[in-house]
């Protein structure tokens, strides 16, 4: 099915609820109500919420997924507690991951997400294991530097030879930390899973090239796709590297559908003072 | 006759594949000796399933097999190889009932041998697993013992570190605590460690020396023989012995017991070097003459410092 304007507006109310999140987020770093670190996805928000909006039209599809840090909006795109998350980044036992995983380790069991232990791509094995044990569509979120460590890139090779219902989405934003893809390695993650004879692909995060992507490949097969994106944020943290990082979110926000995210901002806010009072009064 | 805890290990894995929806996983798993010949003879249609060559990825594998429900017996062939295999277990299958409330049950088969196999492969390691939390450590050295362990594994949701001993397969005895009493000193065996002080026993016991043994099979959370703590308080010393490296374990159950009981304990294992293959510079657990001499030495001491 193409990509409808419907769908659009799903992705966007997606991404919007997503970026109103960090940016709340942001500012309750900056002014030290939050006081762990967290991993910001502002930039990369259209990647999990197109996903979300193109395997929600599938409706009996059965599916697990598995993410990392940088987290936040795969675990709200696909349908995570807004209130579970704000609990979990204020270290309440009410939190998603029970107060104990902070913004890295965060889960969903009714969404059935599965959270992180902190040895970054590690969620890689443990996501082709799960496949493999119940044989159900697995999703695999992992950023670019994670997907390197070599028991990921196993874990690719596994899943192609077992021919397991996986796909592999490598948010790709070029950064460790800081450290440029180039300086690291000099090879890309969709050429090594073609070598490891896995379907796959690079494109960008912009959902009109995304969308249409993801209608070529089977749910059924293992698949990697590399999408290319930007992150606005620091590596940990409330902070801008540069001024000058595109921002697609922008870009998609118009006077049309402006007031998308402005809801957003607002459920988003409520949803923060909900909790504090709940906090308050506990 | 009865049946070797070669045998049972065999039967029991047959049992979880066949009858539990189990899976049995692992490296050359089908290969011509069937680790040891402990495994059925099944393949992957049945739940055997051979996982890739990549140590480090393995264990990942076995642990996502664990969230399917699916209670994944791991077989790691040596127990050096947990370097690469331990990590996404203990950091995420051992913590995941806590950090997330989603038991991971999965039954690490860890096998240890020595004897010219170098400095990596040989002698058991699960003091690597022996400090972090959520896990449970046994080392079932008897027919019965295995049957017991695996049955508590499948009424629990734990992680499980099996920690095996090829010396063990043939094996089809069942190894009693020695008590006696007024002992002189009480040996705390663990692992292949157990066969020599029994057989260390009864060379003491020639030269006059009562020396009381309390196995150790469930080593983490430790249980022993109700008589074991009295036993030791009133002989005062205590010795543990394992098969793996002195700085670990064995250390730790002796420090506990020791301020249990206010006696003192040493901790026997390999020496603190490197194993190599020959037999002039392999690194072995103790014998029985070399827990006699211990002993003795130990119980020198004690005379002397009176």
């Amino acid at each position: 099915m193409a990509l409808s304007r419907d769908n659009k507006i799903q992705i966007f109310q997606k991404a919007s609820l997503s970026r109103a999140f960090e940016e709340e987020v942001y500012r309750r770093v900056s002014n030290k109500d939050i006081q762990i670190p967290v991993y910001l996805s502002a930039g990369q928000e259209f990647i999990s919420a197109t996903l979300a909006v193109f395997l929600e039209q599938l409706t009996t599809l059965e599916r697990q997924i598995f993410i990392q840090h940088r987290g936040h909006s795969t675990y709200l795109s696909f349908g995570g507690s807004l209130d579970e998350l704000i609990f979990e980044l204020l270290g309440d036992s009410r939190g998603c991951s029970g107060g104990m995983g902070g913004s890295a380790s965060i889960q969903s069991k009714s969404q059935n997400i599965f959270g992180h232990d902190g040895l970054m791509g590690s969620h890689g094995p443990i996501a082709v294991g799960m496949c493999y044990g119940n044989k159900k569509f697995t999703l695999c979120f992992a950023g670019d530097a994670a997907a390197e460590e070599d028991y990921f890139l196993a874990a690719i090779g596994w899943a192609s030879t077992k021919k397991l219902p996986i796909w592999f989405i490598i948010e790709d934003n070029n950064l460790s930390i800081l450290t440029k893809k180039k300086v690291r390695r000099n090879w890309e993650m969709h050429d090594v899973a073609k070598a490891f004879k896995m379907e796959s692909c690079s494109v960008s995060d912009e959902p009109c090239e995304l969308w249409p992507t993801l209608e070529k490949y089977s749910l059924e097969k293992p698949l990697l796709i590399n999408v290319k994106t930007n992150r606005l944020f620091w590596h940990a943290g409330a902070g801008i590297d540069s001024d000058s990082i595109p921002d697609l979110y922008k870009q998609w926000l118009s006077d049309e559908n402006s007031f998308i995210y402005e809801q957003e901002k607002k459920r988003v806010s409520e949803a923060w003072i909900k909790c504090q009072k709940v906090l308050e009064k506990s | 006759m009865s049946k070797s805890l070669r045998e049972i290990i065999k039967i029991v894995t047959r049992q979880h594949l066949v009858e539990r929806n189990g899976l049995a996983m692992g490296q050359c798993l089908t290969a011509v000796g069937w680790v040891g010949g402990t495994l059925p003879e099944l393949y992957e249609e049945n739940g055997m399933v051979e996982v890739s060559m990549a140590d480090v990825a393995g264990g990942g594998f076995a642990v996502g097999a664990a969230l399917a429900g699916r209670r994944p017996m791991y077989i790691i062939r040596y127990q050096g190889f947990n370097w690469f295999n331990a990590p996404i277990i203990i950091n995420y299958a051992c913590k995941s009932k806590e950090i997330w409330g989603i038991p991971c049950p999965m039954f690490i088969r860890s096998i240890a041998m020595e004897g010219a196999i170098g400095p990596v492969a040989g002698s058991s390691h699960h003091s690597l697993y022996y400090r972090m939390p959520g896990i449970t450590i046994r080392s079932p050295m008897t027919p019965k013992e295995y049957v017991k362990c695996y049955e508590d594994f499948m009424t629990n949701d734990e992680v499980f570190y099996v920690s095996e001993h090829r010396g063990a397969y043939p094996n089809s005895e069942e190894l009693c605590d020695v008590v006696c009493e007024k002992p002189d000193i009480c040996l705390f065996p663990i692992s292949i460690t157990r066969f020599a002080a029994m057989e260390a026993v009864e060379l003491l016991q020639k030269k006059g020396i009562k020396a009381a043994v309390y196995h150790i099979e469930s080593i983490k959370p430790i249980v022993l023989n109700e008589h074991a703590k009295p036993s030791l308080k009133e002989a005062g010393l205590g010795l543990v012995l394992d098969d793996d490296y002195r700085d670990g374990v064995g250390k730790c159950i002796a420090l506990d017991l020791s301020n249990d009981t206010g006696a003192k304990l040493e901790a026997f294992g390999l020496d603190d070097r490197t194993a190599g293959f020959d037999k002039k510079v392999d690194n072995l657990p103790p014998d029985k003459y070399a827990i006699e001499k211990k002993v003795i030495e130990i119980l020198e001491r004690k005379n002397n410092e009176s």
